[in-house]
């Protein structure tokens, strides 16, 4: 039995779990400071149906004291990350897979169903099995122009789509120094597509960093016993990486951008707990203004900050005005458009080249639709050219 | 306390996400289960939902329920009146939401079944054992124990709670 730090619901979670609350004989939140709700799946919501799942999880958190974040605020395991709701060394569950995101911070956290969720919201505690652990060995140097996203779907493919399943990945090695934290979040939220429990990172300067001004808690990080044994090691030399797109259906498909060169594309998406952070769309922005300023046309380019503060900052720096004057849709800081339920929905038959973590078939809405997943670079040269292209085919290309 | 089960099999193959079980668009609509069980696994096979029959088993075969944590992808199987989901291997949160609404989930292997082979299932001893009667194999598969066979038992996390009112371990 685990005492949990934090519950967090969704929009897409929460409503089941005030359901599961209520039959459950809830009365009232065991830790009303520690239950964080946002609203990100259905942002804004395009039916009265969705608008009415908000107003249910609005009532809930005014009546028991929750924290809401509302329509625009972000995606939920990106906001807590930012406001320093979840810590290193933190027990978290939240109903929504890519919750394992913050293990990028040194937290446990694990993804869980409305009911587990609205179990935690009454006891305070979730019932977990103490998974084996992978140890993964990073070593080797950063190639010029590797996208944290290239080197998670080559995990991904190591790993195959159950290779984790039950475990915990545990991120280790020399080369970790060369992902700081906005990295580390890419591969901890792409691990739960090999099913990992959680994916978890030492705590080191990486981590202080990204603290720096979010958080005034003393921290109490977590770390391996000395002499731990892993049920396996995969050791992954990042020397050998380079870009690499998934193919549809499945985000372990994964070859070489050069295998798939060439592939016309009609929409690209930059945006989700996976690609939707400001140096995502810098890496982004500076590949399509290396490649000409401008959107190919017939290419649909759409943007989706992964929360508010993601959006601030880019209006700011002008990122964002930049990529709208080039024709790109900008749309509400949340899930966006990654599984069809807010967003842009793609036309029969389109080839989409995407941010995000999952290519299931209709995932963005449309069974009909190819999803490609690759990194913001690789998506953004193919805004440029109507194509998948190598980002290190255009010039200058290197700077991250 | 013994659980069993009888039921004709429906084959699946591997990795069935719970997108394909219920597309997350469809749960935008709605989240009423005797709605969305008329598109359980519309995705792999449209005519599935509609030839669905009480007490089938969905066979499956490896990492059974993987992608979204979403719950409903256990809730509509329920709603379609599938009382247990064999797979060679599930995914940890499907295999969570199932146990927690009463959905029996049971690893063993599944190659040799198949569709519409008449099952017999039990468990809650030390082993599990399925029986396919069509071809008279019998597989063994993982055994639910601890407070996962005690949720089940109660059938699921609702009535657990109810009784219970905390988790005892």
């Amino acid at each position: 039995m685990c005492t949990v730090d934090r519950v967090i619901g969704t929009d897409a979670s929460a409503p089941m779990a005030i359901d599961y609350f209520t039959r459950m004989g809830g009365t009232r939140l065991s830790d009303p400071a520690g239950v964080i709700f946002a609203l990100d799946h259905y942002a804004p919501p395009s039916s009265p149906k969705t608008a009415a799942l908000h107003e249910q999880v609005r009532t809930f958190a005014r009546l028991h004291g929750a924290e809401l974040h509302d329509v625009g605020d972000g995606i939920s395991h990106q906001i807590v990350l930012e406001l320093g709701k979840v810590l290193p060394g933190d027990l978290v569950i939240g109903a929504d897979s890519h919750t394992v995101t913050c293990g990028a911070l040194n937290v446990f956290a694990v993804g869980v169903g409305s009911s587990d969720l609205a179990a935690a919201m009454i006891t305070g505690q979730a019932w977990l099995r103490v998974p084996e652990s992978i140890k993964v060995v990073l070593t080797g140097t950063r190639p010029q122009g590797l996208s944290a996203k290239d080197a998670a779907l080559a995990l991904v493919a190591a790993v195959g789509p159950e290779g984790a399943n039950y475990q915990t990945l545990e991120f280790d090695g020399p080369a970790l120094a060369a992902f700081p934290l906005h990295d580390r979040l890419v591969f901890s939220n792409m691990a739960v597509e090999t099913g990992a429990k959680a994916a978890i990172f030492p705590a080191d300067a990486a981590t202080l960093e990204y603290l720096d001004g979010r958080t005034r808690e003393k921290l109490t990080p977590v770390g391996a016993d000395r002499g731990a044994r892993y049920a396996r090691e995969i050791g992954i030399d990042i020397s050998t990486l380079s870009p690499r797109v998934a193919l549809p259906h499945s985000p372990d498909n994964v070859v070489k951008v050069e295998e798939v060169l060439g592939t016309p594309v009609d929409m690209i998406f930059l945006g989700t707990c996976t690609g939707g952070r400001v140096r995502d769309f810098h890496e982004a922005l500076g590949v399509l203004e290396r490649a000409g300023g401008r959107i190919a046309p017939g290419v649909q380019l759409v943007v989706t900050p992964a929360s508010r503060e993601v959006h601030l900052r880019l209006l700011e720096d002008g990122t964002i005005r930049k990529l709208a004057a080039m024709g790109a849709i900008i749309t509400t800081p949340g899930c966006g458009a990654c599984c069809g339920t807010s967003g842009a929905i793609p036309a029969d038959g389109m080839n989409v080249l995407s941010t995000a973590n999952r290519n299931f078939k209709a995932r963005m809405g449309n069974a009909t639709a190819s999803i490609y997943l690759a990194s913001p670079a690789s998506c953004a040269a193919a805004a440029a050219t109507g194509r998948i292209t190598d980002p290190r085919s255009i010039p200058g290309q290197g700077e991250r | 306390m013994t659980i069993a089960l009888e039921g004709r099999a429906r084959r699946l193959g591997d990795n069935i996400n719970t997108d394909y079980i219920i597309a997350s668009t469809r749960k935008r609509d709605t989240l009423d289960e005797s709605v969305l069980k008329r598109y359980l696994l519309e995705t792999v096979d449209p005519s599935f939902a509609a030839s669905v029959r009480p007490r089938d088993l969905v066979v499956a075969g490896r990492n059974f329920g993987c992608g979204s944590a979403m719950e409903v992808a256990a809730t509509v199987i329920v709603a379609a009146g599938i009382k247990g989901v064999l797979a060679r291997s599930f995914s940890r949160t499907f295999y969570r939401n199932a146990i927690n609404n009463g959905l029996v989930p049971i690893e063993c292997e599944t190659a040799d079944i198949r569709e519409g082979d008449r099952l017999e299932i039990q468990l809650g001893g030390p082993v599990v054992t399925v029986a396919d009667t069509s071809t008279g194999q019998t597989v063994t598969g993982t055994a639910v124990t601890g407070i996962m066979l005690e949720i089940l038992e109660s059938g699921g996390l609702v009535p657990y709670l109810r009784r219970a009112g905390r988790f005892h371990v």
